[in-house]
């Protein structure tokens, strides 16, 4: 049967994280033979590189009703996709919008659901974290539908041609529940949860004003600022930014963690990420036996001269 | 109006992780449980603060076994009035839902929380499982909620910001940070916890729908490559050419 992949987008672009989703769900289809179905749900001008990554068929349900999630709404329809192309699983990114959708979806279905899945599926077994990133766990699911959410940049995506055949679909929905009343961003271009590279500092910055040469570093990277609870909580920088068990968990290319001494708390949020930079003036801090590439010294002098080498290197 | 709050355990953050020889269980001896933060800090006391604010009670629910009833006293000292406890130990997040949802159904609650996720599992699938069995409204990662009326409005964490939604009750909410400040049970709570009642439920005995073939422990990190603080050419040489990262 085949596999549906559910596109996030802002209306003009695809999500990067989504040519993951639609890619895992063409790899795992063609496990029994099958294709992958992208479904895109509201006002979309491009459906970009999907049909590269293996999408077969682009379902495009273009309502404008659509263009902001409500459960009810994007479940209903998700179903009227998965009824009209037989398909039975369904892909879901690990967002804010998976996670609201992916329990209704699996009991209108009659699926069962496992988040946050970091693999392909062999043999019928999907691979997820557990334990705060602290261990693997290996599940399976009984035969029939299944949901999963897939934890973003853990299976790359990898171009693979389809025909990508756009069929626009335009189903009776249920009435909202969910009535948006104001979206309030955040500062910064690069929401933490999706950062490719993640600059996070803790509370060896001393002050909150001497937060000046994290930024510099965070932009000549094109990173997300990040930081540690303590710092959060002592509100020398918003909550949002806090990394850990209690707070966000990152799983980046490259995380530089900077006067952070790394407690087994922040740890579990960010052990995931695949190559972490430790600058530490203790060179006891338990960070560095997590560390990829640690460096011993003062901060203030290493990430300014560190923010340079970054300019020189591209330059060069 | 009423309110029920689904409490889960959830290893302290510093314990081991381990797990019993055939990886299928883990191991939990020795290791102190806790009541999952979220649970606790955010999801209990926003309740706890509605009934202070408009009246009604408190109630909540943990499904597993007998040994949660600490933690479930825990929560009546914070503030909660009733607490009920499905007999059964769940393999996963369907049947957790499935338990509450067969409790809930014919009761008056007009919102139910949980945490955002436990910090063991991190799964997030109980709240909105629960929504689609009791065919609720669901906002997940709620930082902020003010019921007015039949109707509450819901700041709900979404990457780069807040969304604002408006929903009609009665609604599934999960808690995310910022939605309650977390609160220490006080010696008075503690005593008056003694009398309040633990009602243990009979479960309805969901089955799994997923199974856990095996747990491992990630591979070990290879060591630490140290750097010189005054040569970060070569740390920027390790980041482009060893590991690919920028």
């Amino acid at each position: 049967m085949p596999v549906i992949a559910l596109i996030e987008h802002d209306g003009i672009t695809v999500k990067k994280s989504s040519y993951e989703l639609v890619s895992y769900a063409a790899r795992w289809a063609a496990q029994s033979g099958d294709h992958a179905i992208a479904v895109v749900l509201g006002s979309l001008s491009d459906h970009g590189e999907l049909a590269s990554h293996g999408a077969a068929k682009i379902v495009h349900i273009a309502d404008s009703a659509l263009d902001h999630v409500d459960p009810r709404q994007y479940v209903s329809a998700l179903r009227a996709v998965m009824q009209e192309h037989g398909a039975e699983h369904v892909v879901l990114a690990h967002s804010s919008t998976g996670k609201s959708i992916s329990g209704i979806l699996t009991v209108a279905s009659d699926a069962a659901l496992i988040h946050g899945i970091n693999a392909l599926p062999a043999d019928g077994v999907f691979r997820r974290g557990a334990y705060s990133g602290k261990a693997l766990a290996y599940y399976r699911p009984e035969a029939g539908p299944l949901v999963i959410t897939l934890m973003g940049n853990s299976v790359p995506a990898e171009k693979q041609d389809a025909a990508g055949e756009v069929i626009n679909m335009s189903p009776d929905l249920p009435a909202a529940q969910l009535t948006r009343v104001e979206v309030k961003k955040v500062d910064g271009d690069i929401p933490l949860p999706e950062a490719s590279k993640v600059v996070s500092a803790g509370r060896g910055m001393k002050d909150p004003d001497n937060w000046g040469i994290i930024e510099e570093l965070a932009a000549e990277l094109q990173a997300a600022t990040a930081c540690s609870r303590p710092v959060a909580d002592t509100g020398w920088r918003p909550h949002h930014e806090h990394v850990g068990q209690t707070g966000v968990a990152i799983r980046p290319n490259l995380y530089i963690a900077i006067g952070i001494s790394g407690a087994i708390q922040h740890l579990a949020g960010v052990n995931n990420s695949k190559t972490i930079v430790v600058i530490n003036k203790d060179p006891e801090a338990p960070f560095f036996k997590a560390a990829d590439y640690g460096v011993v010294g003062d901060l203030f002098d290493v990430v300014p001269s560190l923010t340079q080498a970054i300019k020189d290197y591209r330059q060069s | 109006m009423n309110t029920l709050v689904c409490i889960s355990t959830t290893p302290e953050t510093t314990a081991k992780i381990a797990f019993t020889g055939d990886g299928t269980s883990y191991d939990s001896e020795g290791v102190n449980y806790i009541m999952n933060p979220y649970d606790e800090w955010y999801a209990l006391v926003r309740a706890i603060e509605i009934k202070e604010a408009d009246g009604g009670e408190v109630h909540v629910i943990h499904v597993g076994p007998a040994s949660s009833d600490i933690i479930i006293r825990k929560a009546l000292a914070i503030g909660a009035d009733a607490a009920f406890r499905v007999d059964t130990e769940a393999r996963e997040a369907y049947q957790v839902a499935a338990e509450i949802a067969a409790f809930a159904k014919d009761r008056d609650y007009q919102v139910i929380f949980t945490g955002k996720e436990t910090i063991d599992h991190n799964g997030a699938e109980v709240a909105g499982l629960l929504a689609g069995m009791l065919d609720l409204p669901f906002v997940s990662f709620a930082n902020d909620l003010q019921i007015d009326g039949s109707r509450a409005t819901v700041g709900r964490e979404i990457e780069g910001g807040t969304e604002v939604v408006s929903v009609e009750l009665p609604v599934v909410i999960s808690a995310a940070k910022g939605l309650a400040e977390q609160r220490i049970a006080n010696m008075r709570g503690i005593m008056m916890a003694k009398r309040k009642p633990l009602e243990v439920v009979q479960p309805t005995e969901a089955s799994a729908k997923v199974k856990v073939a095996k747990y491992e422990l990630p591979p070990a990190k290879s060591g630490v490559t140290m750097v010189e603080p005054d040569n970060m050419k070569e740390l920027v040489r390790l980041l482009a050419e060893e590991a690919k990262a920028l």
